[in-house]
């Protein structure tokens, strides 16, 4: 069978779920190896990714890959692509993962497809743009195939073997270590699931009204096991961090269930959570623009509805 | 300091966006074309750094003729000079073609720093930047929320999921920005009238030096095979909350097996 290779999104030594994710989808495309490039590559690590099938898993350990933004990956990959002539790579569609599939086009001239949210057995991968009004299928016709994949667009599927652990030891060139990370600053983690990768973000607007208000939101994200997002009117005014921002300039989300509270439904906000499974909208004015693509809505306060479908939901559990 | 814009024309944010049913390209007919929103934020960043440390802004686009609204539009703004590359074989070019012929035209004229937003709104692709760092071969600061420049050196704050990484490097450049670096001026009625004046070099592929064969819709390196309108959801429960509307979400959720 021919091989896959999926690119290990990890942060703090541990496999990102999308991971597991781009592991199933790549089994219908062949046989999956992984690629783990930074430091950090562990037994947990390894147990992980044998878990979701893959065969082997090539190990560029090193700090020199993450030293220098995006760059040094795609060298890895591209020396990856050219020894072991896989039939397609496979990368989470985050910021770092479409800029290392798009440096690795250039490096060996293949055409490259974003935010794929499946792909055939034969290679034609499914987009969901414009807002999700439109499917686009497409496929790569040079080159090796490079497919960015949307998180929360797989359901995981285990299938146990034991990978072979490959170490590559590839050197970082010059010219990708022009830029330079000088320093990390890590905002307050706050111990709820990642929100690109949540089940279920529950987010709140300007109709939270305050910092405070998010209290109530975040209730009900805890009672659910969820992540919580924002709009931009909630971030700009400072109420909640910029890097739970949720739409077309902030992140983009595929849950199985979106509940937006005191959000109207701007074409910006919608661009990043339009193609979540389940929406859920509570808002007090009965024509917000967001009730279009409510699978279930609450027209009524928030701060009346929410607390209570917080209870209820502590009362079942 | 020269420093480079790059902008692309968008179908405007709140139009609705449609392929067309010939060749499955963006149809650019069917909505009003507008400066993608991002870009404004990098011409912002640019004018800005300008004013610090002088030094002239030239925009850059590729386009068809009426692209040449956004280029003025970004003149008006301030910026002195814009090379606009407009050809019909460049219709339907993909990623790799994009950044090829931005890459070529920037190539060799000396630009310190050359901006892009970090992703457009028709496409969202966000790897134009990074292709034409790689093509280019200088350093790539991308994702920039906050930008610092000293003498030849640049630093930058990338936005990363969760906080930011300072990134540093050497000019020449290769920068993208995020929404909130800064807050894009709009063009005054003097801007506006000046932009008349200002030069702009509209360049065909050939005047570019570009290999026609590396272009357009026949060269590409993917195609879309189909396309459809997704099918209309069908339409949510709505309630009205009368004390009780917590509990009707809850119930909902539970016959979802959400709880
Ligand atoms: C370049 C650009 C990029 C942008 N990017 C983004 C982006 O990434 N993400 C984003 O979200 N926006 C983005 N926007 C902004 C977007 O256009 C909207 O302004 C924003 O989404 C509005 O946020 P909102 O829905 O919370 O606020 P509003 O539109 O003010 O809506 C608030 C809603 O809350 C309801 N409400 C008020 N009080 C209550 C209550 N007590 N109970 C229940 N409901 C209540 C109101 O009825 C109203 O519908 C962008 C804009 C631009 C120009
Ligand atoms: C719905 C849709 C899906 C597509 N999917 C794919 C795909 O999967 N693979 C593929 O190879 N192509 C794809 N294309 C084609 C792609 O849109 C174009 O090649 C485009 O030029 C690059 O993508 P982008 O606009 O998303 O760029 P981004 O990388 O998102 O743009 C970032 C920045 O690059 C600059 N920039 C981009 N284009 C120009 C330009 N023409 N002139 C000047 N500056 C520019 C701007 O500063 C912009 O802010 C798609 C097009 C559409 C409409």
């Amino acid at each position: 069978m021919s091989e896959v290779l999926v690119v290990v999104e990890h942060a703090d030594g541990s496999v990102k779920k999308v991971t597991s994710e781009l592991l199933t989808l790549a089994r219908t495309l062949g046989e999956p190896s992984a690629v783990w490039i930074g430091p950090g590559y562990s037994e947990a690590a390894a147990a992980t990714l044998g878990e979701f099938g893959a065969a082997k898993v090539y190990v560029a350990d090193g700090a020199q890959y993450i030293d220098h933004p995006v760059a040094p990956r795609a060298e890895v990959l591209a020396s990856l692509v050219s020894e072991q002539a896989p039939s397609a790579v496979l990368i989470a569609s985050s910021a770092d993962g479409k800029e290392t599939a798009g440096r690795l086009a250039i490096k060996i001239n293949s055409g490259v497809i974003t935010d794929a949210i499946g792909i055939s057995a034969d290679g034609i991968a499914t987009q969901s743009v414009f807002g999700g009004s439109t499917v686009v299928h497409s496929k790569v016709t040079k080159g090796t195939p490079i497919f960015t994949v949307r998180p929360n667009s797989t359901p995981p599927v285990a299938a146990a073997t034991t990978p072979t652990r490959v170490d590559v030891s590839v050197p970082v060139s010059e010219v990708a270590m022009k830029a330079k990370v000088t320093g990390r600053t890590v905002a307050q983690k706050d111990g709820r699931p990642d929100l690109s990768e949540a089940a279920i973000v529950v987010s709140g607007g300007r109709g939270v009204g305050s910092p405070e208000g998010f209290a109530v939101i975040e209730a009900l994200a805890d009672s659910l096991g969820a992540a919580v997002g924002a709009s931009r009117a909630a971030t700009d005014a400072g109420w909640y961090p910029h890097q739970y921002q949720v739409g077309q300039t902030g992140k983009t989300v595929s849950p199985q269930l979106y509940v937006a509270n005191g959000i109207s439904g701007a074409i910006q906000h919608r661009a990043g959570m339009q193609t979540s499974k389940t929406i859920v909208v509570v808002n007090k004015d009965p024509e917000a623009p967001l009730f279009e693509l409510a699978d279930f809505g609450v027209v009524g306060d928030l701060f009346q509805v929410v607390p209570q479908l917080t209870e209820e939901i502590k009362k079942r559990a | 300091m020269k420093i480079a814009v790059c902008v692309k024309q968008v179908p405007d944010t709140w139009a609705e966006k449609k392929l067309r049913s010939d060749d499955s390209t963006l149809d650019r007919e069917a909505a009003d074309g507008v400066m993608n929103e991002l870009d404004e934020y990098a011409v912002e960043e640019a004018l800005k750094l300008q004013a610090a440390h002088g030094g002239e802004v030239t925009i850059v686009t590729m386009g068809p003729e009426r692209a040449g609204e956004t280029v003025r539009k970004a003149l008006s703004m301030g910026a002195d000079a814009a090379i606009h590359l407009v050809d019909d074989s460049l219709h339907g070019s993909d990623a790799l073609a994009t950044s090829y012929a931005i890459a070529t035209i920037l190539d060799g004229r000396g630009f310190d720093l050359i901006f892009f937003g970090s992703e457009s709104t028709d496409a969202r692709m966000s790897v134009v930047p990074a292709m034409v760092a790689e093509r280019l071969g200088v350093a790539q600061l991308t994702f920039a929320q906050k930008v610092d420049v000293s003498g030849t050196s640049v630093t930058i704050q990338r936005t990363t999921d969760y906080g930011f990484e300072t990134v540093e490097a050497s000019m020449p450049a290769v920068l993208s920005v995020v929404e909130k670096i800064n807050e894009p001026r709009y063009p005054s009625f003097k801007g506006i009238m000046a932009a008349k004046k200002k030069p702009v070099e509209t360049l065909s592929i050939a005047d570019a030096g570009l290999d026609a064969s590396q272009l357009g819709l026949s060269a590409a390196w993917t195609v879309v095979e189909d396309f459809a309108a997704r099918p209309p959801k069908a339409a949510g429960t709505i309630v009205t909350d009368e004390g009780d509307g917590g509990v009707k979400l809850a119930d909902y959720l539970a016959t979802q097996k959400f709880i």
